[in-house]
């Protein structure tokens, strides 16, 4: 395999997110502190652009070779409407902007049971490993047609990078 | 004893076989669809992720929905589509030999292309043969097209994209998935299907492979075990996993059967899934009048067979004098680039190459 | 993440939705009364009922079950109505159907004419 589609990689499927930033990939740590924005966590070229399509005002550009990794334009508001157009669930949203040092993160979910509003949960980083709690702020699904939802959950600013997932807790009692 | 005849025959009813039906339609060429399955769609109705490419190539949008749009223009535009009907042979001329409701079936055709996709390869180990060891296709396919789970956990082998791709599909049908091995260095498939079961807790061992399978009457237990470039087991690096699913993802072989027992010349390509139909870039055979379309020309992805499938569709109709030698050239080379542009980037790379020795050999072959 | 309270059938899911209803077909396993999904295959059914197992081999009598669930492998073959070495993956139940599990190659369980002797 190419080394090219292992430089955005710490491990498989673990992202290096300082790179991405360096390499202007991924929006700089200021830009998250204004507000909402979306992060593209693609790092491979696969011919893929539905992301470039689902942006209404053009800030998604991969242009005509679409293997392309796709550059987002700072003036990215977080509305989500990309998010769940991915076709490989790597697109978030996230705001570092919200007061008493808190972010949210928006991350694309099929799965079945749904949570609830308020519901308090584990927050998972991209090796599945719980690194705090999260609160589910909202759960919905932006296109009436496609199923996949877009779950917003409120962390602590200092995990904005690391949490992609997120599991229920457990009650007392239940196995694994 | 029924005996249909028709201008064109496609074997198989999947994307690459439904693609080209709709294309002969589209052209008036009277074509007839073929299908051992009682259900049309190949393998696309257990695809419930959605697709990568362009708009174009339909990006975005789930297998199935795809496999409901073909079905649909093939209603649409009355295209025969026989299921519950393998076929047995294609002889000279063409007759294809079929069996239908228990009677043999035959259709004349002046040319027959072959989309008869691939099947899942086996690996080799001991416990191998409990019933719960199946293909991660198998899986798939039970889970997402018959909503039936084969097991509660499973261990996947392989980290390819169908590796991946069933691992999170199998998470999202309720059965747990207690590790994914890969005996290569590096994971082979997209790292955004890695990385959605990473984030899942779900352990990505590369370098590691299955040693055994145990339990009895069906799988209980398996142990992996890490491994040297070379395949072989290192001592000391056995683990054990209680589950009684294994699902085994390492890689595709090209249905030609069929087309062996025609001999039609063959040629091996490791990459591309092994034995596979000699063909050139119009997808024709060195038998004239055989061509082939979708996993059976090559293993890829269904965006490629449906190319494949309208590319071969031009050829045959071409071939058969229903398509002007100009409009059947100016659509070839959309569609190739098209095909181009599927397979662009580092991972298409190979398949381009691979592709390209092939249509030589072709060439080269007498 | 299992919501389904035991059933080995989906009976909901993320990206399918819930099971859509569909008509009961009988069929049986070795005598044994199964209730089926009209349009489903005969694997499936037995897999539901949490059957894994369908034949033996020849000489080992090791049991073998699903592989491919597409038709290619023959691993899930069984003696269907009578007639062995059938395809239990791409088979459509129906209705009063005997599946026997296979030992071996199997038997015909049909006379020449094609009738079938074997009553349930």
């Amino acid at each position: 395999m190419p080394a090219d589609l292992q430089r955005y990689l710490l491990q498989p499927g673990v992202l290096d997110i300082p790179r991405m930033q360096e390499d202007g990939l991924y929006p700089s740590d200021e830009r998250i502190r204004k507000g909402p924005i979306a992060v593209l966590e693609c790092s491979q070229e696969i011919p893929c652009n539905p992301c470039e399509t689902a942006c209404k005002k053009g800030f998604i550009e991969i242009g005509s070779d679409i293997t392309a990794l796709p550059r987002l334009d700072p003036e990215c508001s977080g509305c989500g409407l990309c998010l769940p157009r991915c076709p490989g669930l790597s697109i978030f949203i996230v705001d570092g902007s919200l007061p008493g040092d808190l972010a949210s993160v928006t991350i694309p979910y099929e799965f079945l049971p749904l949570p609830e509003v308020d519901e308090v949960v584990d927050a998972l980083d991209r090796w599945g490993e719980r690194v705090c709690d999260a609160r589910i702020v909202s759960i919905k699904r932006q296109y009436p047609r496609d199923l996949c939802y877009s779950i917003k959950m409120e962390i602590p600013f200092s995990q904005v990078h690391t949490v992609r997932h997120f599991r229920k807790k457990r009650t007392t009692g239940e196995g694994k | 004893m029924t005996q249909k005849r028709c201008k064109i025959a496609v074997i198989g009813a999947g994307p690459g076989g439904l693609s080209a039906a709709i294309r002969l339609a589209e052209l008036g060429v009277e074509v007839i669809v073929l299908d051992e399955k009682p259900a049309a769609g190949g393998q696309l109705f257990k695809q419930i992720h959605k697709f990568f490419g362009s708009e174009h190539h339909m990006a975005g949008v789930r297998g199935f929905e795809i496999g409901n749009l073909l079905l649909d223009r093939c209603r649409e535009l009355g295209v025969p589509i026989l299921l519950d009907t393998p076929v047995w042979g294609i002889f000279p001329g063409f007759t294809i030999a079929a069996e239908s409701e228990g009677e043999t079936l035959t259709v004349e055709a002046e040319a027959v292309i072959a989309a008869t996709g691939a099947g899942e390869n086996a690996l080799a180990f001991p416990g191998w043969t409990l019933p719960g060891v199946m293909g991660a296709g198998a899986a798939q396919t039970l889970v997402n097209f018959y909503r039936v789970r084969p097991g509660r956990r499973a261990l996947v082998v392989g980290a390819g994209n169908v590796g991946l791709i069933v691992s999170y599909q199998l998470l999202q049908a309720g059965i747990d998935v207690a590790a994914v091995v890969e005996g290569q260095e590096q994971v082979g498939g997209y790292m955004v299907h890695a990385s959605k079961i990473r984030r899942m807790s779900v352990p990505l061992l590369t370098r590691h492979t299955v040693v055994s399978a145990a339990g009895t009457g069906r799988v209980e237990s398996c142990r992996v075990a890490q491994v040297d470039a070379f395949f072989a087991p290192q001592e000391g690096t056995e683990k054990e996993y209680q589950v009684d699913m294994i699902c085994v993802a390492v890689g595709l072989s090209p249905a030609v059967e069929l087309l062996r027992a025609m001999e039609v010349p063959m040629c091996y390509v490791g990459e591309l899934g092994g034995h596979l139909p000699l063909h050139n870039d119009a997808l024709m055979t060195k038998r004239e009048g055989i061509f082939v379309a979708g996993d059976i020309s090559g293993i890829e992805e269904a965006s490629s067979a449906m190319e494949e499938g309208r590319l071969a569709a031009v050829s045959a109709a071409h071939y058969c004098g229903c398509v002007h030698d100009v409009h059947a050239e100016k659509e070839k080379i959309q569609i190739r680039k098209s095909l181009a542009a599927l397979r662009s980037g580092p991972f298409g790379d190979v398949i381009m190459k691979k592709k390209q020795t092939i249509f030589g050999r072709f060439r080269n072959a007498c | 993440m299992d919501s389904d309270g035991g059933t080995l059938r989906i009976t909901d899911h993320p990206i399918l939705g819930p099971m859509p209803p569909a008509g009961e077909v009988t069929i049986y396993f070795n005598g044994r009364e199964i209730t089926a999904r009209e349009g489903e295959t005969v694997a499936a059914a037995l897999a539901a009922e949490g059957i894994s197992a369908f034949r033996t081999t020849v000489k080992r009598k090791e049991s073998r079950g699903i592989f491919c669930a597409i038709g290619r492998c023959t691993d899930c073959a069984m003696t269907v109505n009578g007639i062995p070495n059938i395809r239990t993956c791409i088979t459509t139940v129906e209705e009063n159907m005997r599946v026997e599990s296979q030992e071996g190659l199997g038997e015909w369980r049909i006379n020449r004419n094609g009738d079938d002797t074997e009553t349930v």
